[in-house]
């Protein structure tokens, strides 16, 4: 298969960035969409220009480090994967293809269509853990805790941290990545000794950090790639005001 | 924002069963009497200041909001994606734009005249009171305004479908057995209670009622 | 050549970790504050301790080359984390997981270490559950386990397949915690280019921001490096494109031992190989072998059918098929260790039977499994697997049997340790899948992330503690000493002599026909003079390489073909080391099986009486690597042919 790639160029952060089109070809439908991009840098360096500089580690589907808006879709037009397990049987031969970066203030870009994602780790180093320093943990039977729980628990927490749900949202909202770690430890007994600190800082850093609001479009569902579900957003949003309704001075 | 918007509904419902009034066949008496009551009942006028204080609440956080949402993307993607999930959700900020314009026009037909203006009277058993059936009657003849109410009770449509259930979710009101059930009712507030509206207009232009 | 001593404690194999922590020495909490300690990776290992350490006090840095350390490559492990809870009940203990595991190995790691590990994995499975990481439960709300390959019993604590992912991000929920206290600072996206050492002791190491291409240097008492293994010198592997052999591997210039680098682990059940651009190999969990069937036909002409695409697997009749694992290994059946199934795989492919069109993959069939459970506890338990593969594969396999071949998967060797984790330099460490200490010859499933978390949460925090106690008059390095200038400049240098070759050949091509060579001859079967052959021909690949190579750009920028180039160099050398590690053990033992040295069945045959020992070399710059032993000595495990029928 033959295809046309509108490719994001960006030297560095500080520079303006451009579209760029390229052809591939000969692209069999095994072929991943990374593996493509792969084809498209090896004829490019061979050409003597710079390849494209995109993220992506284990191409696996679960590192989170690939991103992608392809087509108007962060990880492109298949549903519940990331853009390492989308293949080139899902376009057609000739078919045009738009690639930009994900896109948010919180996410600049560093290169092409690499951007800096740092932002969710700042979420994350403001509340988002469990207290439990190495050596003190009880015996891990000690805490019966309901299947449901732990399975919804293990729902929230399957989230990959890859930002298509910021990249997603039309006002870059961060709320599905928040509530999915919120959710995860307020499922928990474990997590509920610290859940009322944790969801007021995780919520004002998030802020802080300038990710916009949700308005429940719910495009962030849609397009995440491990499927956590919006319900998390609400079970947040029920933590959060509860929280600051019953939070001491 | 979604507290302040569940309220509004609420507002919407009493407003809405006091216009259905008009279209009983009395003369306008009834309704006559229930917008004399309304504009005299001290609590009511005392209730009027809150229901402005809620839309003032609703506008200005739906602003802070929206403006917050732009800058969070500074450079815009050029394909925009969709969400197939909830269609009215990403108009929300337009809709509300026409909406507002609608009240503006709405609130200086009406609400101004009847507060500000003087309109006719009306005579009921030595009771007099000020005829605003008969200005909704006479307004209402008019081809251009009631295009441009029912154009802007269909946005307001919108609007309600995704503000509704929305509301739930931001109140943290989402739960697996309940939730689709007020998906349901958001879709149904939203189709009736504009419905209910627009009735009238068409009814009394079309001399129906 | 000289013997090494592992430094392992008196006293009787249980006692021996007690007895180190009972006379290990100590650091107060005022002189903790006043050290230093750099960590390279992030990993299960590398969080792990950089969470522990920092609690007790350490100021840590910490370094990935990933743009966040939740990134690092425990995340894609799947199938689970080994304990000797017991919770089953079904009569596991520590000292069955330890004989399990050295079994498992060979007979090629150290017991002291393996018994450690056995001894500490419980308190794993309690610290991650304390962080919240949501286990799977049975519907008491206890703990529910499962059973792996190389163990008769379930000791496996898993969450769904994506257990590596949860056990980090617990790692990693730990790391973030200490951050905010500024006890650890994070550097991510840096490459370790070299390690500085002053006066004969690890005190440094020199970077490359990836962003900016800006060589950094930084400073600390004790050095720690978690970088993972080296999987990558085969190109095609499940490890993650990033991982690299470069921490280790200027490490292992700078005078650390690298030991049993030919050990390398080729896991089972992975997606074949479909095409030529395909750049990594896909793992299907292990978990897998509990309820599918390894199968290919039993007669050649349906083999060639298959591989023709003239019939498919549901046209062959039960009693066409050839459930190979059940019938030579009875005992284990489809549950033996990773090695012997994956050389079994080969054995039939080789012979003819190959189920695709490359002639190079079997069935994992789960129609048995279907039809006894129901293909909705199928779906619960590794329902995320076959959406995986289905994604992959565009075929269903609730509907047709997937296929599977072995890939590259883990490394056994890595960077020779003593007892304390502590590499040939003193003051470096090396945790998790970089050190080679704890899985022998071959590491049972489920092994990997019990390793990572013991050596940082429950191991190195002691041993390093009785590093330090020695440290503490040593004040904070200055990066201004003669030492990180002339490493810095070494560095700048062979990143300038990368850029200045401009020859033709992409990083990629050199990469792949690395991964060539090393799979071809030092796979799965290797012998004499296959190998000799293999060591000529890389070789010849690095001469290539520092002649022809291409890397566009510049070194001060954003530049990932700069940032390959210097791991494939780094892999060429490496790969040569394990040619020669695997031409120097003339014996077969785990994964690495010398065709010269099998029974008649065409199994495994070890031999204890010359290779009873870790085979660590020494870098000697423009010379050939020399090997020093540790031997091997076994006080409480009888050595004996492993026999899984």
């Amino acid at each position: 298969m033959d295809f046309k790639l509108k490719i994001w160029r960006q030297k560095s952060a500080a520079v303006k960035g451009r579209f760029e089109t390229y052809k591939v070809s000969g692209i069999t439908g095994g072929t991943s969409f990374l593996e493509m991009l792969d084809v498209l840098n090896e004829e490019l360096i061979a050409k003597g220009e710079e390849p494209v500089a995109f993220d992506h580690d284990c191409r696996e589907g679960i590192c989170g480090t690939c991103s992608l808006y392809i087509n108007g879709r962060p990880h492109g037009p298949d549903d519940r994967v990331c853009t390492c397990q989308l293949f080139m049987r899902r376009f057609k031969d000739g078919d045009t293809i738009i690639i930009e970066p994900f896109r948010a203030r919180p996410f600049p870009v560093l290169r092409d269509l690499v951007v800096d994602r740092s932002s969710f780790d700042k979420i994350i180093q403001a509340g988002g853990f469990i207290s439990a320093s190495t050596g003190n943990a009880p015996d891990a039977n000690a805490i019966p805790i309901p299947k449901r729980n732990a399975d919804k628990a293990f729902d929230a927490a399957a989230c990959i941290g890859c930002g298509a749900c910021v990249a997603a949202c039309k006002n870059a909202s961060a709320m599905l990545f928040v509530s999915a770690k919120v959710s995860h430890f307020a499922l928990l007994p474990q997590g509920k000794v610290e859940a009322r600190e944790r969801v007021q800082k995780m919520v004002a850093k998030m802020d802080e950090l300038g990710f916009g609001n949700c308005t429940n479009t719910y495009a962030c569902e849609a397009e995440c790639p491990k499927g956590i579900s919006v319900e998390n957003i609400a079970r947040m949003n029920r933590e959060f005001l509860s929280a600051k309704l019953v939070t001491d001075k | 924002m979604a507290l302040a918007g569940l309220f509004l509904i609420t507002f919407l419902f009493v407003h809405l069963g006091i216009n259905l009034l008009l279209l009983v066949d009395d003369g306008g008496e009834l309704f006559n009497r229930a917008a004399h009551f309304m504009a005299s009942n001290p609590l009511i006028q005392l209730f009027q200041w809150v229901l402005f204080a809620g839309f003032i609440i609703h506008m200005i956080y739906g602003i802070i909001l929206q403006v917050q949402n732009w800058l969070a993307r500074p450079s815009r993607y050029k394909v925009e994606g969709y969400s197939h999930l909830s269609p009215f959700s990403k108009f929300m900020i337009h809709t509300a734009a026409i909406i507002l314009l609608f009240l503006v026009i709405h609130l200086v037909n009406f609400f101004f005249k009847a507060k500000f203006g003087h309109i006719g009277e009306v005579n009921y058993e030595g009771m007099v009171l000020e005829d605003m059936g008969g200005l909704v009657r006479a307004q209402f003849q008019e081809t251009g305004l009631v295009v441009f109410y029912i154009f802007a009770l269909i946005i307001l449509a919108f609007h309600l479908h995704h503000g509704f259930q929305s509301a739930f979710q931001s109140m943290g009101w989402n739960h697996s057995r309940y939730t689709p059930f007020v998906k349901i009712l958001s879709t149904l507030i939203a189709i009736l209670v504009p419905l209910g509206f627009i009735a009238i207009p068409i009814c009394i232009y079309f001399n129906l009622a | 050549m000289t013997t090494l001593d592992p430094r392992i404690p008196e006293g009787p194999l249980a006692q021996k970790w007690t007895n180190f922590k009972a006379k290990a020495k100590l650091v107060n909490p005022a002189n903790k504050r006043r050290l230093d300690i750099i960590i390279v990776g992030t990993g299960l290992g590398g969080a792990s301790a950089a969470a522990s350490l920092a609690e007790m006090g350490y100021n840590v840095k910490a370094f990935c080359y990933q743009d966040s350390p939740r990134r690092a490559h425990s995340i894609a492990a799947q199938g689970g984390i080994n304990a000797a809870k017991n919770y089953p009940n079904d009569g596991d203990s520590i000292y069955r997981l330890f004989y399990d595991t050295i079994k498992g190995g060979d007979y090629r790691s150290r017991e002291a270490n393996v018994y450690r590990l056995a001894e500490v994995s419980n308190n794993i499975i309690d610290q991650c559950v304390a962080q919240g990481v949501p286990f799977a439960r049975e519907y008491g709300g206890y703990l529910d386990n499962r059973s792996f390959g190389g163990a008769q019993v379930s000791r496996t604590f898993y969450a769904r397949g994506q257990t590596g992912q949860q056990l980090l991000l617990g790692a990693y929920a730990g790391l973030s915690k200490m951050v905010s206290k500024g006890k650890v600072q994070l550097f991510t996206r840096r490459d370790m280019l070299d390690l500085v050492i002053v006066d004969g002791k690890a005190r440094g190491i020199i970077v490359r921001n990836l962003v900016t291409g800006e060589i950094e240097r930084h400073s600390a008492h004790a050095v720690v490096l978690a970088s993972g293994g080296y999987g990558n010198v085969y190109y095609l592997s499940t490890y993650a494109m990033g991982a690299n052999a470069n921490p280790a591997w200027v490490a292992h210039r700078r005078g650390a031992f690298m030991a049993n680098p030919s050990f390398v682990q080729i896991h089972p059940t992975c997606m074949p190989v479909h095409g030529e651009f395909q750049s990594k190999l896909t793992l299907m969990s292990e978990s897998l072998r509990n309820d599918g069937r390894i199968w290919v036909p039993r007669k050649i002409e349906d083999a060639r059918k298959l591989q023709e695409g003239k019939i498919k697997a549901n046209d062959i009749l039960e009693e066409d098929r050839d459930y190979y694992l059940e019938r030579r290994y009875p005992a284990f059946g489809n549950l033996v260790p990773r090695d012997v199934a994956s050389r079994a795989a080969k054995e039939r492919c080789d012979a003819g039977f190959g189920v695709n069109e490359t002639g190079l993959a079997v069935f994992l069939d789960f129609s048995d499994a279907i039809r006894r459970l129901g293909r909705k506890a199928i779906e619960e338990k590794y329902g995320n697997l076959f959406e995986m593969y289905q994604k992959i594969n565009d075929e269903d396999p609730y509907e047709t049997p997937m296929m599977i071949y072995p890939a590259i998967h883990y490394a056994m060797g890595g960077l020779w340790v003593d007892y304390s984790l502590m590499t040939t330099v003193p003051g470096l460490f090396a945790i998790g899948e970089c050190n080679f200490s704890d899985h022998g010859a071959n590491r049972l499933g489920a092994s990997a992330l019990m390793q990572g978390l013991a050596d940082g949460y429950f191991v190195l925090p002691y041993t390093i503690s009785d590093y330090l106690a020695d440290q503490i008059q040593v004040p904070r390095f200055s990066n201004e000493l003669p030492e990180f200038k002339a490493a810095e400049d070494g560095v700048r240098a062979r990143l300038d002599r990368i850029m200045a070759i401009q020859g033709k050949q992409t990083v990629e091509t050199f990469h792949k026909r690395l991964g060539r060579i090393m799979w071809d001859y030092c796979g799965m079967s290797r012998n004499e003079a296959g190998l000799t052959k293999a060591l000529g021909m890389v070789q010849e690949l690095q001469q290539e390489f520092w002649s022809d190579v291409k890397v566009p750009g510049g070194p001060g920028e954003f530049n990932a073909e700069l940032e390959k180039a210097g791991r494939v160099a780094e892999f060429m050398e490496l790969g040569e080391l394990i040619i020669r590690d695997a031409l120097n053990r003339r014996e077969s033992c785990g994964g690495h099986f010398r065709e010269e040295s099998q029974t008649e069945e065409g199994e495994a045959k070890r031999d204890d009486d010359n290779f009873t020992y870790v085979a660590a070399w020494e870098y000697m710059p423009g010379n050939a690597p020399r090997m020093h032993k540790e031997p091997l000595q076994f006080e409480v495990v009888q050595l004996i042919q492993r026999n899984y029928k």
